[in-house]
């Protein structure tokens, strides 16, 4: 349990891999897919009924969301109405070097396209630099922005997220 | 029938009774109606059948645009002090009413629990619920650097809020070994950067007239703690999101028995599958039932709700049976899996002294 989600509040790629929302890596690897990061059992079921494909099943309130990869066309309606805000898009075909990973964020003020940016992974910590690509806001989305952040491929297990921190930072 | 306190319960409560056709008189000491959901800000988990998805603030309002106003009076900025039978003494605009009814539902929720250690009493330590009413409500941030000691939702929660109010929240410390709130919500506060330390507490505050400084050390499997693991952090702010207990005072003024469960924040009042208390007409329902989450506060209130219409002949046994049959099995969904087993199991031997004490009442 040392690097578990119910020890750190970060779930490992151990857990991840387990659980029925994450994509196959082949898949992960291919054209854009959800990537559900829902392990615990929680009643809650939003996902299944916003995805327009049908690609997410909540069998009943309890259960984890199961992502069908195959009908999954990462169309990222799913991303803003996760009340958990865990669903996160990946684009591995986005070009030649850069994967396309798309987030929820509900902090001001936004990113502003084009701009270069630390991308930071599940426990903010700054891996790399990347490019903000697409800030979407829509009245649906409630306040919850979707932004998608091209970084180098190899990142696209460990990106979840960019720099918010404008204080003195945390211990 | 007068309904004590306008959040999710009570309002879930005032819906199900005023669409029966029961005349209700929704009472709140606030100004406002929503009760604790006019500062949660964040989308709600629970069932797309009901409000999951939509954010607490939100749902309040929803709800109270859903009330039928022309069977339901709202009473706000109004206390309930005095109770003798079913006849209710409120304090409004500094003058007294007599309000007589022939049900009563106490919605009153819970209020927060707070731990001791040197340096508690100084300024700067503070409820996270209060926190949250600060910045969410009166839009106010209490400090710049945070300390949130508890790990259940609400800890996380505010933590979530307060970050995105701007403060830097510096840590959230749990003394139990693992994160007592949903994973998704620890996830987020960890992606913008506040570390989680499970087995930690708080040894010491220290500041000169308010909070400057906390220092914070790890625990050993028997709650000890560990040697030369203290860390001082500079925090101006301490808070305390260490549980609720049920606000209880007015069901003990009417006179309904009460037990103790850890599991559901202290002492509450028994009630049985319907609701009612040991108190014949007098319900509960939300918070001051045992403390669980809003999805299952709107539940509850929906069964008072229901079950008092029932007993005014608002709505036939029949059809009483099937709405309630429907809610129960909601309920006994949102209770399910890892987080909601014990409340499950709490709530169900509440009952059943609920349901023996009827009978020897009987």
């Amino acid at each position: 349990m040392s690097k578990s989600l119910a020890k750190t509040g970060i779930p490992s790629i151990e857990e991840l891999e387990k659980s029925p929302g994450f994509p196959s890596k082949e898949r992960m690897m291919n054209r854009p897919v959800a990537v559900i990061e829902c392990i615990q059992k929680i009643p809650c079921d939003p996902c299944q009924l916003v995805c327009p494909f049908g690609a997410i099943k909540v069998n009943i309130l309890i259960a984890l969301p199961e992502l069908n990869e195959e009908i999954c066309t990462g169309c990222g309606s799913c991303i803003a109405y996760c009340p958990g805000l865990a669903i996160f898009v990946v684009d591995y075909t986005f070009s030649e070097d850069n994967v396309l990973i798309s987030f929820p964020y509900e902090y001001l003020p936004l990113p502003e396209v084009g701009s270069i940016v630390d991308a930071t992974d599940r426990m903010c910590k700054v891996i790399t630099k990347g490019k903000i690509v697409k800030v979407l806001e829509r009245k649906s989305f409630d306040h919850t922005a979707v932004i998608s952040i091209a970084v180098p491929k190899n990142f696209i297990y460990e990106v979840r997220g960019i720099t918010i921190s404008k204080g003195e930072g945390c211990i | 029938m007068a309904i004590v306190g306008s959040g999710p319960a009570g309002l879930a409560a005032a819906l199900e009774a005023t669409n029966a056709g029961a005349k209700v008189l929704l009472i709140d000491e606030n100004a406002n109606v929503g009760g604790q959901l006019l500062k949660q800000t964040h989308k709600f988990f629970g069932s797309s059948k009901r409000y999951a998805g939509i954010r607490g603030i939100d749902i309040g309002n929803k709800m109270l645009q859903e009330l039928d106003k022309n069977h339901v009076e709202i009473s706000l900025t109004s206390i309930v002090f005095q109770i003798f039978g079913k006849e209710l003494l409120i304090l409004k605009n500094e003058k007294i009413q007599r309000v007589k009814t022939k049900k009563i539902i106490y919605s009153c929720g819970a209020s927060e629990k707070v731990i001791n250690f040197p340096g508690w009493t100084l300024p700067g330590v503070m409820g996270a619920g209060g926190a949250q009413t600060l910045v969410n409500v009166h839009r106010v941030s209490p400090g710049n650097r945070i300390l949130m000691i508890g790990s259940g939702n609400v800890g996380l929660v505010v933590s979530y809020q307060l970050i995105q109010a701007g403060a830097d929240v510096v840590a959230v410390i749990e003394a139990l070994p693992k994160i007592g709130g949903y994973g998704v919500h620890a996830s987020k506060i960890c992606r913008a950067g506040v570390p989680i330390l499970t087995s930690h507490k708080i040894k010491e505050a220290y500041g000169n007239g308010k909070v400057e400084a906390a220092t914070i050390v790890a625990l050993d499997k028997k709650w000890q703690p560990i040697l030369n693991t203290e860390r001082t952090l500079k925090v101006d702010v301490i808070c305390l999101a260490v549980g609720l207990k049920p606000k209880i005072e007015l069901p003990l003024m009417s006179g309904c028995k009460t037990v103790h469960s850890p599991t559901l924040g202290g002492r509450v009042p028994i009630h049985d599958e319907n609701m009612e208390t040991t108190e014949k007409g007098i319900y509960v329902a939300g918070d001051i039932a045992g403390v669980e989450e809003v999805d299952t506060a709107i539940e509850e209130g929906r069964l008072a709700g229901i079950a008092s219409a029932e007993k005014l002949g608002y709505i036939s046994e029949d059809k009483a049976k099937d709405l309630k049959i429907e809610v129960r099995k909601i309920l006994g969904d949102l209770r399910s899996g890892p987080f909601g087993e014990h409340r499950e199991r709490a709530k169900k031997q509440l009952i059943q002294i609920g349901k023996s004490s009827r009978q020897r009442l009987l």
